[in-house]
């Protein structure tokens, strides 16, 4: 069996689902983060079956912003000297801005650089988000 | 009310009680002008037109000069720095300098909100492209207060072009707020009204009653207020969209003949051919007099966003 040691510290996600650890690596980590960082996926869970978990050495800092849009079940574990020293919620944003861009061509938000797109969450079912600028209706996808 | 920096951006920046409260003061302006005439002498407005516009920017100029304040601005956006590539942003933090208050058009929807973000003085939204018009929205309900005597319980019709209407858009939120007991809307599939704002809609005031129909002699005879708009030619992407559009709708004396008598039909002009000249004379057309009223209720807005004392009946 495949053994990954644990991190002294840093922070783990855990509980992700089983294929999700590669959408929040990407949307997270990539290119974004310069310190080690492990990618587990297809590990056995009681709760879950299997799971995917990513571990990263050496930083605290996550943006949960990312991780509630992705995923709320997903678990922040905050680990310092090899300890679990705190568990972060991770919850869908009521308030993004960035992530993602206005759906309206003729939104403000696309034609002047001081604009940094805001949105209000509309719909938790669909992650509908509704802009600040135009009142367009845009889906995070 | 309004004490400390206030912006009209959207209808939702009123509350009721502050729209019943500008309708009334607008109408007591067009009743009594000349006790207004001097209430914002020394005061300043800048009206910054990035989008050809006629009503509006007129209005506004005329509302402010009734006032007895001054003008500066512009209609043409080639001859301001927008041309060289300067942000809004920047644009409207030096005009906080050398104004008192602002009105823009712009066609980019959201350019105000921006505006009003980093400006020190009061920005009034004179239309953002599709999106929305709250000063023309408080014309209307001027309008509808004159004409019908009350804000509320009527069955309002829109027919047109409600895709893009911005000033529908503003005035169906706005309608929403004061129990309207039907919205028709009358359209082509291709200009229906965003099913976005819809969904808002109803999302929002789930009793709302609204129904959508191609022709109006299907309904006329329910309609308290029908409000009549122009298929814009400067909204389409393609101009094959917009001629295959553009005679939708042409009201005439016949199409009404089964409307009832106190009906009042309007419309935010400018108008091409949607409303025949033979009906400017039947009674029920109020669109000029609609302008007309317009000047007054943004002589009530500036003066409350400007805080003036307008205390004057001595």
């Amino acid at each position: 069996m495949l053994e990954v040691n644990g991190i002294a510290n840093g922070i783990v996600l855990d509980h992700m689902k089983a294929g999700l650890g590669l959408v929040v690596f990407n949307k997270l980590v990539d290119g974004k983060i310069d310190h080690p960082v492990v990618l587990l996926m297809n590990v056995s869970s009681q709760a879950m079956g299997k799971k995917d978990i990513i571990k990263i050495e050496n930083t605290f800092d996550v943006d949960l912003n990312i991780l509630g849009l992705i995923d709320e079940n997903i678990t922040v574990n905050i680990i310092k000297d090899g300890k679990l020293f705190e568990k972060q919620e991770v919850v869908i944003p009521k308030k993004l801005k960035g992530y993602i861009k206005c759906k309206n061509p003729r939104c403000i938000s696309h034609f002047d650089n001081y604009v940094e797109p805001e949105f209000t969450l509309y719909s938790k079912d669909s992650l509908e988000y509704l802009c600040s600028f135009c009142d367009e209706i845009t889906k995070y996808e | 009310m309004m004490s400390e920096l206030r912006h009209l951006i959207e209808p939702g920046d009123l509350t009721n009680e502050e729209m019943v409260e500008l309708v009334d003061l607008g109408l007591e302006m067009y009743e009594n002008p000349k006790k207004y005439a001097k209430v914002c002498e020394g005061k300043i407005l800048a009206s910054l037109f990035y989008e050809p516009s006629t009503r509006t920017k007129f209005s506004f100029d005329s509302a402010m000069l009734r006032l007895g304040g001054s003008l500066i601005g512009f209609a043409d956006p080639n001859s301001t720095s927008d041309k060289k590539g300067e942000s809004l942003a920047d644009t409207i933090r030096v005009i906080s300098y050398y104004a008192d208050i602002a009105v823009m058009r712009h066609p980019k929807e959201g350019a105000p909100l921006l505006c009003a973000q980093y400006s020190e003085i009061p920005i009034i939204n004179g239309g953002d492209g599709g999106h929305q018009h709250p000063t023309q929205t408080l014309t209307d309900l001027i309008t509808i207060k004159k004409y019908k005597g009350t804000l509320e319980n009527h069955v309002v019709a829109f027919q047109g072009d409600l895709k893009y209407g911005r000033t529908v858009h503003s005035l169906i939120k706005t309608l929403a707020r004061f129990n309207t007991k039907k919205f028709i809307l009358i359209s082509p599939e291709e200009l229906r009204l965003p099913s976005s704002l819809k969904r808002q809609l109803l999302d929002k005031y789930p009793h709302l009653v609204i129904e959508e129909v191609l022709h109006l002699e299907e309904v006329v005879d329910q309609i308290d207020v029908l409000y009549c708009t122009r298929i814009q030619k400067e909204r389409f992407f393609n101009e094959e969209d917009y001629l295959k559009l553009k005679n939708s709708y042409i009201l005439t004396l016949k199409s009404i003949e089964n409307a009832k008598e106190d009906m009042i039909i309007m419309h935010p002009l400018p108008r091409v051919n949607e409303i025949t000249y033979e009906v400017d004379d039947d009674k029920r057309a109020v669109y000029f007099d609609q302008s007309k009223l317009g000047v007054y209720v943004r002589m009530a807005l500036i003066t409350k966003l400007l805080g003036v004392d307008i205390d004057v009946r001595g």
